[in-house]
């Protein structure tokens, strides 16, 4: 089986597991099954893409493995805090301690500058603020001139690369992107996709990423394929063209099945 | 057209509720008042009319009208008249077409309750004389439980009366007019739907003759009531009176006149409230304005791109401002019927609790006048529709590329530099009006200050956008430090869009403004009458009426003699005409002077009183270029002069008449004079024995006040406070819709950032810091407004204390820190409440579909 397959293939310790997560949507006529007892487990110090056609269940799968919703059943862990069961007010410390965010919309807060965006989640856990990582942080983003302008005045790769900044500023254990390049032109998107990279290959961060585009997928140490809400294949060291066919592939069986 | 216009308010209902309800109370607030003083005209008019049924021609004696109203001197010959005797009334009885005669004795009498102290207030405290039939019945009273009074020693009393003090027939009960007291046996209870009785008043019934010696004199009557025989008119009645009586000594008036006239009166005081109701729905109303405005711009904020769209598809300028001016129309419609509706409520409501406060009130069905129908719906619909004027004229001027444009649109910041210069302009012509006005002299002052407000007013709001991050600088420091992180987004999302920040804040900048300058002009009144009556006395107590009507000739003696008085003097106020002017004169007996007043002497001495002169006010003697030493010419009678020598000359005291002089030297000229107070000094300052032995030597008569120069003061401030009250009561209808207001733009905010509230939900910021956010954005916004509102109020009352102070001498500006500080921590407890429902609802929004994009 293909989901036993991607548990299997990783060996490392685990930054974040799913084990037998199923999500469903809606009742009777409405009934939508998103995730369909998905198991998979992201290593420490990866950089793993989750890829898959529209509508796979790649978001929902992220939303659950990063507390941001509730599974129908299964287990989700983040390192080895168990996710299920969770209280709103556990799952927000946990967020704010140990997850970094990327969305696809820059989603920064207009009101502050890009320092300030940066050091958001810190403020609010009311945490010091790592001086040295920050600089490094910022330095690595390619931002250090731009601190003081709010996102108004900065352009959409500027404004992604901040929010890149905020997520991995306070050290979380993994970082989890939406399509972070979704909303960008193709080389400020590969200069987001890189700087990913580097942080997982420099600073050691987790990521992981939700994609539909190959090229971006082709950054990952791995890539997990979803369809139809299960996992239905994994690359290792994948490139653009690699994921492309497998991708192709997939179409072929759906197309024959 | 009208179909979109539909679908949108349907669609944005919940946005539109806060307007809808701020329209709604405006308009139940205009419509309350007019059904309110309809109903109340009527049932007043209602009531009075049936009291005057069996009077066909009343015949009074001026005198005793006056004697009831006037408060003031009297001149001499205005005591001259003829009076209504026994003859009189023998003649009129006689006259062809009267079928009845009643003489009638009615002037002001008060009882006791058990504890001696008077039942009801003073001015509807009255007496009147028992007229028995044949049967020993009286047709004008019913007696319910009893008998009439027969002689010197009884009485009957209204059965409200009897009520609220318990008293039964057979018990001994004290009443009593201008003079001593007297115990007197209670022997009946009678009903009566005289209004001034049914409206809370007491009516103590004697025998006619008793009447006349207590409240007259023997054989005298205040008027004589005509009852017409069936086919005589009241106006031939009247003309044959006026054939029998010299038309100057009394006054004639029909029963239709008398019905007429309270008509008129009645109108006139409903008027009077109506009027005052509806400045303050006014306001209410133009509060709403701010939210009408505010609701707008926001919405066609966030249907920009619908509104380019509805553009570029070829839809006119002018279709766009008509589709939003439909909408406007249409919450205009609904809310103003709903006001309407609400306004009718709020009329029975009033109605219900003045008559549960005061059970003699008249009540009668409710009154919705036509006129109060179209009125209310009309106000509701032309504020509305005028208050979305400017959003919809805005919105026709969104470009058709507007659709096509990304992202998130930026609030528009144009047009502030406009706008401040136009503020800067009205705001700087307000000021310098009210400046001009406060350094200024005259009725002059006063217009420039009543003209200088308004503009004043106006500028402000116009630059509260401009004001706002400033003002707000100046708390968010504080906020950051105390609140962390949602205090800081909350003071930047409070400066966010300054415009909107401004119309929510300047709901409440209204009402604080009204509230401080009330609360400042009050406390400054009151702190100037406390000091001015502080400074003025030396006596102990002062002895009055509590109706302000004359005191018995005979209770300086009587309290001369009680233990513990050391000095007395009646307090004489006459008009004299001085160098061709009428000049209030005050009397006072010379001996007892200086134990009972305390005047600041320029020149000359105290002493100067008995030797007959009298002593003038600084500010009477420059004017009048006279000095000490100076004789001055006084016409104390018609043609009778007397030249009377200065004696001295002392610093202007209010509480004094600008020439004062011994009452043995008016006594010469006027024997009796007005004499409403009695100053009194004791041998050891003010006491309790003191008090009561003054109480005891006046026959403990429950109208008698004894006051100390404290319970005048009291007495005084309690009246402002009152007012205060009234007022604070009903500008708290301004603030609801203020409060309205604050939860309507942050409602809309919370809305507008959704997508930001989702993501800090996401990156760990919990409910409660959410709620915070929203709260303290609340009362960032909140407390601007006030802090402006007080800011301006303060000033107004400052420049209205120095305009009034050229009739108050001494009126300074005294601003109650206590009152200030109290409002600004309502305003934040207001930004609390109201933030209460919007926080709420920002803390349950879900993460997940708050930042979605699509
Ligand atoms: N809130 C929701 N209610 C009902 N169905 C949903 C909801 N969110 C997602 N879905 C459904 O779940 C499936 C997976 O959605 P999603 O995870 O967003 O896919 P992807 O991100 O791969 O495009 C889709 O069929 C989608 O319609
Ligand atoms: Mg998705």
């Amino acid at each position: 089986m293909s989901t036993s397959t991607a548990y299997a293939a990783h060996t490392g310790l685990a930054a974040a597991r799913a084990t037998g997560l199923n999500k469903v949507y809606g009742e009777g006529d409405t009934r939508v099954v998103a995730l369909d007892n998905v198991s998979v487990s992201f290593g420490q110090g990866e950089f793993t893409a989750i890829m898959g056609p529209s509508g796979s269940g790649k978001s929902t799968l992220m939303h659950c493995m990063a507390g941001l919703d509730t599974v129908s059943s299964g287990s989700a862990t983040i390192g080895d805090t168990e996710l299920v069961g969770l209280k709103d007010k556990q799952l927000t410390k946990l967020r704010r301690d140990k997850i970094g965010f990327i969305f696809q919309a820059f989603n920064l807060l207009p009101t502050l500058t890009a320092l300030e965006n940066i050091t958001l989640p810190m403020d609010i856990a009311g945490r010091k603020v790592d001086k040295p990582w920050l600089d490094r942080v910022v330095e690595t983003v390619g931002l250090s001139g731009r601190l003081s302008h709010r996102p108004a005045q900065l352009s959409g790769g500027q404004q992604q690369r901040v929010a890149c900044a905020r997520a991995l500023a306070s050290k979380p254990e993994i970082i989890f992107a939406d399509e972070p390049t979704g909303n960008l032109d193709s080389r400020s998107g590969a200069e987001i996709l890189s700087f990913l990279r580097n942080s997982v290959r420099e600073l050691g961060q987790t990521v992981v990423m939700v994609t539909h585009d190959p090229v971006a997928a082709s950054y990952a140490d791995r890539v997990v394929f979803l369809a139809d809400g299960r996992i239905v294949d994994e690359l290792a060291n994948p490139t653009a063209d690699s994921v492309l066919d497998r991708m192709r592939r997939f179409d072929a069986k759906g197309r024959t099945s | 057209m009208y179909r979109t216009a539909l679908r949108n308010v349907l669609a944005h209902k919940g946005r539109l509720l806060m307007t809808a309800l701020a329209v709604m109370l405006g308009t139940a607030f205009v419509a309350g008042t007019l059904v309110f003083s309809d109903t109340m005209g009527q049932a007043m008019s209602n009531s009075f009319s049936k009291s005057y049924s069996d009077v066909s021609v009343q015949v009074s004696d001026h005198r005793v009208g006056n004697l009831n109203h006037n408060d003031g001197a009297q001149t001499p010959d205005q005591k001259k008249r003829e009076t209504l005797n026994d003859a009189t009334l023998k003649d009129l009885t006689a006259l062809p077409g009267v079928e009845r005669a009643r003489g009638v004795v009615y002037a002001f009498t008060g009882v006791a309750d058990k504890k001696g102290n008077l039942v009801g207030e003073a001015w509807s405290a009255r007496g009147a004389n028992f007229v028995p039939d044949g049967s020993g019945q009286d047709p004008r009273y019913p007696i319910a439980q009893g008998r009439g009074p027969k002689t010197a020693g009884e009485v009957a009393l209204n059965q409200q009366a009897a009520d609220k003090t318990g008293y039964h027939v057979g018990d001994k009960i004290r009443v009593a007019g201008n003079g001593a007291a007297e115990d007197v046996t209670l022997v009946g209870v009678f009903t009566t739907d005289d209004p001034q009785v049914t409206s809370g008043g007491t009516l103590v019934l004697m025998d006619t003759a008793t009447a006349q010696q207590r409240m007259l004199e023997p054989g005298r009557y205040s008027s004589i009531v005509l009852t017409a025989k069936p086919g005589t008119s009241e106006s031939a009645l009247l003309d044959a009176v006026r054939a029998k009586l010299p038309a100057d000594s009394v006054s004639l008036e029909t029963g239709q006149q008398l019905k007429d006239d309270q008509a008129k009166m009645v109108a006139d005081s409903v008027k009077g409230t109506k009027t005052m109701l509806l400045v303050f729905a006014g306001i209410s109303l133009f509060v709403g304005i701010f939210i009408i405005v505010n609701t707008f711009t926001m919405l066609i904020a966030q249907r920009l791109k619908e509104l380019a769209l509805l553009r570029a598809v070829g839809a006119g300028r002018a279709q766009v401002t008509k589709s939003v001016l439909v909408e406007a129309l249409l919450i205009g419609v609904l809310s103003s019927a709903a006001g309407l509706l609400a306004g009718v409520g709020i009329g029975a409501g009033m109605q219900s609790l003045i008559h549960s406060m005061n059970e003699g009130m008249p009540t009668g069905s409710l009154v919705i006048a036509p006129v109060t129908v179209v009125t209310t719906v009309i106000v509701g619909i032309v504020v509305t529709v005028l208050s979305a004027l400017f959003p919809a004229i805005r919105a026709s001027r969104i470009p058709p590329v507007a659709a096509m444009s990304a992202g998130d649109l930026p609030s528009t910041q144009r047009g502030l530099v406009i706008r401040n210069a136009i503020g800067a302009v009205i705001a700087g012509g307000g000021i310098a009006l009210i400046l001009a006005g406060a350094f200024g002299k005259g009725a002059g002052a006063r217009a420039m200050l009543e003209i200088g407000a308004p503009f004043t007013l106006i500028g402000v709001f116009v630059l509260l956008p401009l004001l706002s991050r400033p003002v707000v600088a100046l708390v968010g420091p504080l906020l950051g430090k105390v609140f962390g992180t949602p205090g800081k987004l909350a003071r930047l999302n409070a400066v966010r869009n300054p415009r909107r920040t401004a119309s929510t804040a300047a709901a409440l900048t209204i009402g604080l403004t009204l509230v401080t300058a009330l609360t400042v002009i009050g406390s400054s009144v009151t702190t100037t009458v406390t000091k001015m009556v502080s400074g003025s006395m030396n006596a102990d107590y002062v002895v009055s009426m509590a109706n302000g009507h004359e005191l018995s000739r005979d209770l300086p003696g009587l309290i001369a003699k009680a233990n513990g008085v050391t000095a007395v003097s009646p307090v004489a106020n006459v008009m004299w005409t001085v160098d061709g002017e009428d000049r209030a004169v005050t009397g006072l007996d010379a001996a007892a002077f200086d134990q009972l007043v305390k005047i600041d002497l320029n020149s000359g001495s105290t002493g100067a009183l008995k030797q007959g002169q009298i002593l003038v006010n600084d500010e009477y003697a420059a004017k009048h270029n006279v000095a000490q030493g100076s004789t001055v010419k006084i016409e104390v009678a018609e043609g009778k002069t007397a030249d009377v020598t200065v004696g001295g000359v002392f610093q202007r005291n209010d509480s004094l008449s600008p020439i004062i002089a011994a009452n043995a030297l008016i006594d010469q000229y006027e024997p009796d004079a007005y004499v409403n107070e009695i100053m009194v000094k004791g041998a050891n300052g003010p006491s309790a024995e003191l008090k009561q032995s003054i109480k005891d030597a006046t026959g403990r008569n429950p109208v008698i006040e004894v006051l100390t120069e404290k319970d005048m003061v009291d007495q005084f401030s309690r009246i402002i406070t009152t007012a205060l009250n009234i007022m604070y009561g009903l500008l708290g209808m301004a603030v609801i819709v203020a409060v309205l207001g604050v939860i309507n733009t942050l409602a809309m905010s919370v809305f507008e950032r959704k997508r930001e509230i989702g993501m800090l939900r996401a990156i760990g910021l919990d409910r409660r810091g959410i709620k915070r956010m929203v709260r303290l954005e609340s009362v960032v916004i909140s407390v601007f407004g006030a802090l402006v509102g007080v800011g301006l109020g303060v000033f107004l009352a400052w420049a209205a204390t120095r305009v009034l102070s050229s009739d108050l001498k001494g009126l300074t500006t005294v601003i109650p820190y206590g009152s200030v500080l109290l409002f600004l921590a309502l305003a934040a407890l207001v930004g609390i409440v109201a933030a209460l429902w919007p926080a709420r609802r920002a803390s349950r929004m879900d993460i997940l579909s708050s930042i979605k994009t699509d």
